[in-house]
């Protein structure tokens, strides 16, 4: 059976490079890789996806809903979101525990959820829920650094070492981040 | 790991994990493709993103951007003419646009050939329609191929051109949106040597003009080009039957394209069900003799699409003028012909026919009730354009808005811009609503980018009826909605235009500027111009926030981040900042008080003007 990872935040978050890194690091652990972007209108404050399958038995790209085994998330609402529509029972959730308000929250139409409501979420997915949030990131578009670090010390994806995805890291992001990047990448550890 | 301008200069073969969209890039250099062009547009602008990666000195073909998508296809068609290899993308609409010239195309001899790349959008998660691009292939007599990943991708697009310069013709490269993003490992080519730019056109190789007799003979020679494209068919590699590991009591068989065959046979295969698959790669001209076979060796076949009936009709049609009687199953319903396909829904739609052949399914859950729509960014001009003219308008008024990141005015909580067909279509339609219309105001809304793809038509119109139409342009000097490519007339390609000058030369008389972030002033102005009797222009400018801020942080590395912040002891909880200016940055917190999120807060303060409290200030 493929191993599913559905990974989502809100557009401009840099999903797409955790997404990215992700990729290619299991394609270079040897994994068979097939990845997929969702973002027509991600960098305007919509949600984001991207989806990554590996195992012989994927042919498309996209994870099926209720069909991952690890959901990752830059944003608490979009991980309970996530969760709902995609988590496969006994998956896990990883998310980065920062909040951005959605419209209709603003307006006062809807509540944002806790913490605590979105790990209860989860447990009644059948699933289990983590956040990461780390202190002074000078720029909150390098969260998904830590997020990516918190998968990684986890072994969160079977056969995919820390060393291979540190390893990608490098490579794809720019070198004047990079060494904040790393200490980010490190640190859940 | 390769760059992405490695992956397109790299000389050599190698393998690398990529996108549909950089992989097609890759094939265009490999293939020796001469000229490509395009209008921006998802879910194809990442075939740009490579184009343009490595610098033009290293770059074996050229690319431009045209000012529209009509404009682009006759660039590439004119460099056919000349002999040179020629392709050009679209994004799911695109093709509407350019569809007077598409139309003559297969009736001209290309020397060069032509890849038509035609990003269709099923399941519309980023098109304002998920139109079905498989029409135009019949109606303009153009081979369609259907990659359904882009290892797919990338042999096909070699093979279309190949073909294609072959015969002298276009062909149609259909992808879907998760074609175009899907990622997979993909096996390259080396890349060929350098193109020959020697201009070769020849009138004598035409007939070119189609008037009065010519059109005949030119039509003649199209039919016989499709006959010759679905003799290929029957012999290609790309059509292909996908034989069941099982086999039922009953015969089942099932015909696909693209992604939906990858879908049908991950379906399939998960569950042991005994369904042959029909793949067809190169899908239209209907291989008639191989898709017969199929249909005459199997008792029951199901024809699984995406989008429109297409195929379907044109197997049914087959099957009943040669006798076959094998059932032919479908999909069924509405919802059926809705969004794009997925191995749940091949389940699901087979299911349909055949209840026993897969597993029940789970149930799905409840979604959290707070939707995250798009919405635009902190900072951007058009919200502070939005939140001054709503004020301004008067009761009744009709706001028309056009494509661009100001299509995203129409949601919550601004609700301006009510009506949409297409790039363009603003100021036209608006006329239309003020004709004969004393009491209601209409004002129409376009974007700079879109101004210039199909939008100056209608202002040319406006202007000579003296249209009782306000026109607000906004302003914000990039194509923003689809990553910042650059239009004509912004400097980044050649001169820069002045959009007043520009609009006075079409004929308008009353015309106002401002900066979008002045709200008084945008307001009066567009008082003003709606108490004006005729046709009005104010632009409201300001540039894309998110292109300029991304800027400014690349100039500056170290740039420390602004912000605004709320004075809790001014803050009367009006929620004017959150709730109606409605910028993303604003946190409404569950005690009623309101603070600034300031991970996503640029410290634009085009707010600061909209408190009644002037409860927010600088954060210093």
């Amino acid at each position: 059976m493929a191993f599913n990872i559905y990974i989502c935040g809100v557009g401009g978050q840099g999903i797409g490079l955790l997404a990215a890194v992700l990729a290619q690091a299991a394609a270079r652990a040897g994994l068979q890789t097939r990845a997929c972007d969702t973002h027509g209108l991600a960098q305007r404050g919509g949600v984001v996806s991207s989806h990554i399958r590996l195992g012989a038995d994927a042919l498309t790209p996209l994870v099926p809903e209720g069909g991952a085994d690890l959901v990752l998330a830059l944003e608490r609402l979009e991980a309970l979101r996530g969760a709902a529509q995609y988590l496969k029972k006994g998956g896990q959730v990883v998310y980065y525990n920062t909040a951005y308000q959605p419209v209709s929250v603003r307006t006062g139409e809807a509540a944002y959820p806790s913490e605590e409501e979105v790990h209860l979420a989860v447990l009644g997915f059948g699933g289990k829920a983590l956040s990461v949030n780390l202190a002074n990131i000078s720029d909150p578009r390098m969260q998904n650094s830590a997020l990516l670090g918190k998968v990684a010390a986890l072994n969160a994806v079977p056969g995919l070492p820390a060393a291979v995805i540190e390893e990608v890291l490098k490579e794809m992001v720019p070198p004047a981040a990079l060494e904040e990047n790393l200490a980010l990448f490190r640190s859940p550890r | 790991m390769l760059s992405l301008a490695g992956l397109m200069t790299e000389k050599e073969g190698f393998s690398a994990l990529a996108m549909g969209n950089h992989a097609l890039a890759r094939a265009m250099a490999e293939a020796g493709t001469a000229v490509i062009t395009s209008y921006p547009g998802s879910p194809t602008p990442e075939i740009a993103e490579a184009l343009l990666a490595p610098p033009e000195k290293n770059r074996g073909y050229r690319f431009e951007f045209a000012v529209n998508e009509k404009v682009a296809l006759e660039i590439a068609a004119g460099a056919s003419l000349n002999g040179h290899p020629a392709a050009v993308f679209f994004k799911s609409v695109g093709l509407n646009v350019a569809a007077d010239s598409l139309i003559q195309l297969p009736l001209m001899e290309l020397p060069g050939g032509m890849v038509i790349i035609l990003g269709d959008d099923p399941g519309a998660n980023s098109s304002q329609n998920e139109q079905d691009n498989r029409w135009f292939a019949r109606m303009a007599y153009i081979p369609v191929f259907e990659p359904g990943s882009p290892a797919e991708a990338y042999v096909m697009y070699k093979e279309a051109a190949a073909l294609a310069r072959e015969r002298k013709a276009p062909v149609f490269l259909r992808l879907t949106t998760h074609v175009c993003h899907a990622r997979e490992t993909v096996k390259f080519g080396p890349l060929p040597a350098a193109h020959d730019w020697t201009p070769r056109f020849d009138a004598a190789a035409g007939p070119y003009v189609p008037i009065t007799t010519a059109v005949f003979p030119l039509k003649k020679r199209a039919l016989e080009k499709l006959d010759a494209w679905a003799a290929y068919g029957e012999k290609s590699a790309l059509n292909a039957v996908y034989k069941a590991s099982a086999t039922g009591t009953r015969k089942l068989g099932a015909i696909s394209s693209g992604l939906p065959a990858l879908c049908l046979l991950e379906a399939v295969r998960a569950a042991g069900a005994p369904v042959d698959i029909l793949k067809l790669g190169l899908s239209w001209p209907l291989p008639e003799k191989l898709a017969a076979d199929f249909l005459a060796s199997h008792d029951e076949v199901y024809v699984f699409e995406e989008l429109d009936r297409v195929m379907e009709v044109e197997l049914k049609a087959l099957a009943y003028g040669r006798g076959i009687g094998c059932v032919i199953h479908s999909r069924r319903g509405h919802h059926e012909l809705m969004g794009e396909a997925t191995p749940e829904r091949a389940r699901a739609s087979l299911a349909g026919a055949w209840p026993n052949l897969f597993p029940a399914s789970e149930q799905r859950r409840t979604l959290p009730p707070a939707p995250r729509l798009p919405q635009m960014c902190p900072g951007c001009g058009h919200r502070s354009a939005f939140h001054a003219i709503k004020q301004a308008l008067p009761p009744g008024a009709i706001t028309v808005g056009d494509i661009g990141c100001h299509s995203l005015g129409f949601l919550p909580p601004y609700g301006i811009g009510e009506v949409l067909l297409s790039m363009g279509h603003s100021v036209s339609t608006a006329s239309g609503l003020a004709l004969n219309n004393g009491s209601r105001k209409v004002v129409a809304f376009v974007g700079d980018s879109t101004f210039f793809h199909a939008a100056m038509p209608g202002v040319v119109n406006a202007a000579s009826r003296d249209s009782d139409v306000t026109l607000v342009l906004l302003d914000n000097g990039t194509t923003a909605m689809t990553g910042h490519q650059p239009r004509p007339g912004n400097g980044e390609i050649g001169e820069k235009l002045s959009l007043p000058e520009l609009l006075k030369t079409l004929g308008v008389k009353f015309l106002r500027e401002c900066d979008a972030y002045d709200q008084p002033k945008l307001a009066a102005q567009l008082k003003e111009a709606m108490e004006h009797q005729g046709f009005a222009v104010v632009i409201a400018r300001h540039p894309c926030m998110l292109k300029f801020m991304r800027d400014r942080r690349r100039a500056n590395p170290g740039l420390k981040p602004q912000h605004v912040a709320v004075d809790q002891a001014k803050c009367a909880r009006h929620y004017i900042c959150a709730a109606e200016f409605a910028c993303p940055s604003f946190v409404r917190h569950a005690d009623g008080s309101v603070t600034v999120n300031t991970e996503l807060c640029i410290g634009d303060g085009s707010c600061v003007q909209t408190c009644p409290a002037q409860a927010i200030g600088r954060d210093k």
